[in-house]
């Protein structure tokens, strides 16, 4: 289907492929294998000027009035080739969305012309207790002079010990719950900013998945975005513009999940002629399709609106998050089917593709947490009429 | 310092086909490709260009109007200016007329440098980048796999012969043509896509390099293509079997004769 691109952002998801095509296809099983971090990967993604794709000009990007479409595009196709390895540059723009919502423009100086071109960024705020309930966190800011003190530690951090630049919540006043928090951008190699145990995981293997550790970390209040007790705010408006990003990590993982099967089920032969010649197959291919489009379109208008300036688009958000997330699970999961016995193997690309697809439900919030942003704007909407 | 690096748009020969009937090559629906060769060449002059800090890559190429896409990729992959040589004058040039376009075309740009991949995947000669050399007579150094370096007047370069490597001086200008062992290409990046959108493409014909009609395109070409034919398939061979050496050996001999090979 045509979504009618700007020519810009048709460039943009041509050189995204190419590089999906011939620096992601070739490494992404030892990636995955190894569970190392793909740094020549997101070096080729950087060279190619892609990591500027969603930073206004201003700050040495190419956002246009498109950032978070673009950011899209380029996630859904390097997530085709490997949800894992796409995740340096998915979990970089989240890492720098807080900057973009919240910081100054002195701070916007400071940090997002290395990010354009290719300083890999962090988002913290999930904590072993503080998962779903973001509002619980326990890591502390406390005031210092014209320092912050933070203490404490953040959990399951994407680009994490890889990153040089981190957006993490701490709580400036207990007292007052979520609007205790604030956001402050550390840098690695701070005193006191250490790194935890990395995750050994089922999927997204070619991800950093690692904990922050804050030891009486001194952070300067310039490093604060936006005023104090506004984190949970900023933390908010950030996945309002991220969670299509991870709705577009699910969709290219569904799609190039649905490629790979069409691909095999043309060419694997079974009593004498293509098993893709079985209409119980085609329809299962159907069904794949049709999901992986409508997620496509709903994420692709949920992109726009955003852009458009939309001011709270947090149930179009959920849904293109929740939707294509699930989107992903099942098509990732029937891929394997079309494939059969070999799609159960290593041998093959295609189950990586669900091992990937599962986090997509789980991070930035469950799809049950998604559900309950969207039943909640339902019930707003309902009540406002 | 400038460079120019001749570039030729081939078709893409991975995909292409000879229809047996014409014996010509089947271009239908075949993409057009910068040769390949010529991609180290550009990816050199980029990085020779990057290493100095300073100085410009010019691209350089004879062909139809199509051939200005092949230049606008060069842009997308570092090239600063494209120049496209382009008249029915030039048409139909073999190796020698096709080095003098480019050699004049040369001597107008000036540079210090002059880059082309060691050959084209669809002619396979290797005689342009040695022809524009003898044109211009200018040194050149063939099958180049390292620039080792680079500066006023002078390269070290290291070429692959047969049996190893030849370490070469040679005074600037000159010619050198590069093999795929120089260095891996980038890929055009977001920016250099945008740049080659926009560029303006300068086009030359005969007289703005002041070459004689005569001399240049097919009236100015020694040789002539009498045929293009694909090589017949040969057959597999014959398997002599028999119950012992001294048999088998009597059946080879036999078989010799028979065939009058000897």
């Amino acid at each position: 289907m045509d979504y009618f691109f700007t020519e810009e952002q048709q460039m943009m998801v041509d050189t995204a492929r190419e590089i999906a095509v011939k620096k992601i296809v070739p490494v992404r099983a030892k990636y995955d294998e190894e569970q190392q971090f793909p740094h020549d990967v997101f070096k080729a993604i950087a060279d190619a000027d892609l990591c500027g794709v969603y930073i206004p000009e201003e700050y040495g990007g190419c956002a246009g009035d498109t950032g978070i479409m673009n950011m899209c595009l380029v996630t859904e196709e390097l997530s085709k080739a490997c949800g894992g390895i796409s995740l340096s540059f998915a979990g970089t723009a989240l890492g720098t969305l807080p900057i973009m919502i919240a910081g100054s423009d002195e701070q916007k100086k400071r940090w997002l012309p290395g990010i354009a071109t290719g300083t890999l960024a962090a988002f913290g705020i999930t904590e072993s207790d503080a998962g779903s309930d973001a509002g619980s966190m326990r890591t502390t800011a406390t005031k210092d002079g014209d320092d912050y003190i933070l203490n404490g530690s953040k959990l399951f951090i994407t680009n994490g010990g890889e990153a040089e630049i981190y957006s993490v919540f701490a709580m400036t006043d207990k007292t007052k719950g979520a609007r205790g928090a604030s956001c402050f951008v550390l840098e690695k190699g701070m005193p006191g900013f250490t790194f935890g145990k990395k995750e050994d995981k089922m999927g997204i293997r070619a991800s950093a998945t690692r904990e922050l550790v804050f030891q009486d970390c001194r952070v300067p209040a310039a490093n604060r975005l936006g005023r104090e007790g506004s984190g949970f705010m900023t933390a908010m408006k950030t996945f309002d513009n991220s969670r299509p990003g991870v709705g577009a990590q699910a969709l290219g993982i569904a799609a190039g999940a649905l490629d790979l099967a069409v691909d095999y089920a043309r060419t694997r032969r079974q009593f004498g002629q293509p098993i893709i010649a079985n209409q119980g197959l085609q329809w299962m291919l159907a069904d794949m399709a049709m999901q992986v489009e409508a997620a496509r379109a709903l994420i692709y208008a949920t992109a726009r609106w955003i852009d458009s300036g939309a001011s709270r688009p947090t149930m179009a958000s959920a849904m293109s998050k929740c939707f294509a997330s699930d989107v992903a699970m099942k098509v990732s999961i029937d891929a394997i089917q079309v494939f059969g016995g070999v799609g159960y193997t290593k041998e093959y690309p295609i189950e990586k593709y669900a091992r990937d697809a599962k986090i997509t439900q789980i991070y930035e919030g469950t799809n049950q947490i998604q559900r309950n942003e969207i039943a909640l704007a339902l019930i707003k909407e309902a009540a406002r009429k | 310092m400038h460079i120019v690096v001749c570039i030729k748009q081939v078709p893409d020969t991975t995909n292409v086909r000879i229809n047996p009937k014409t014996n010509t090559l089947e271009r239908e629906g075949v993409e057009s490709i910068i040769n390949p060769f010529d991609t180290y060449a550009i990816e050199e002059g980029v990085r020779i260009r990057e290493r100095l800090g300073e100085g410009k890559v010019t691209v350089l190429s004879m062909g139809p109007p199509q051939a200005e896409a092949a230049l606008r990729e060069a842009i997308s992959l570092g090239a600063d200016e494209a120049v496209l040589l382009c008249s029915r004058a030039f048409a139909g040039g073999d190796t020698w007329s096709t080095s003098l376009v480019l050699a004049l075309a040369i001597k107008k740009l000036g540079p210090d440098l002059v880059l082309a991949g060691k050959q084209a995947i669809d002619g396979d000669t290797a005689q342009v980048g040695p022809g524009i050399s003898y044109h211009l007579d200018w040194p050149q150094a063939c099958y180049v796999s390292k620039i080792r370096e680079i500066g006023k007047g002078q390269a070290v370069v290291e070429s692959l012969l047969e049996n190893g490597k030849e370490v070469l001086a040679v005074e600037l200008p000159a010619v050198l043509t590069v093999v795929k062992e120089i260095n891996e290409p980038r890929l055009p990046s977001l920016k250099g896509k945008m740049r080659a959108k926009k560029a303006v493409i300068t086009t030359w014909n005969e007289t703005d390099i002041g070459a004689d009609p005569e001399l240049v395109g097919l009236k100015g070409s020694p040789t002539t293509v009498a045929r293009v034919f694909s090589p017949s398939r040969r057959g597999a061979g014959e398997m002599i079997k028999a119950e012992s050496a001294s048999e088998v050996a009597r059946l080879v001999v036999a078989k010799i004769k028979e065939l009058k090979i000897v």
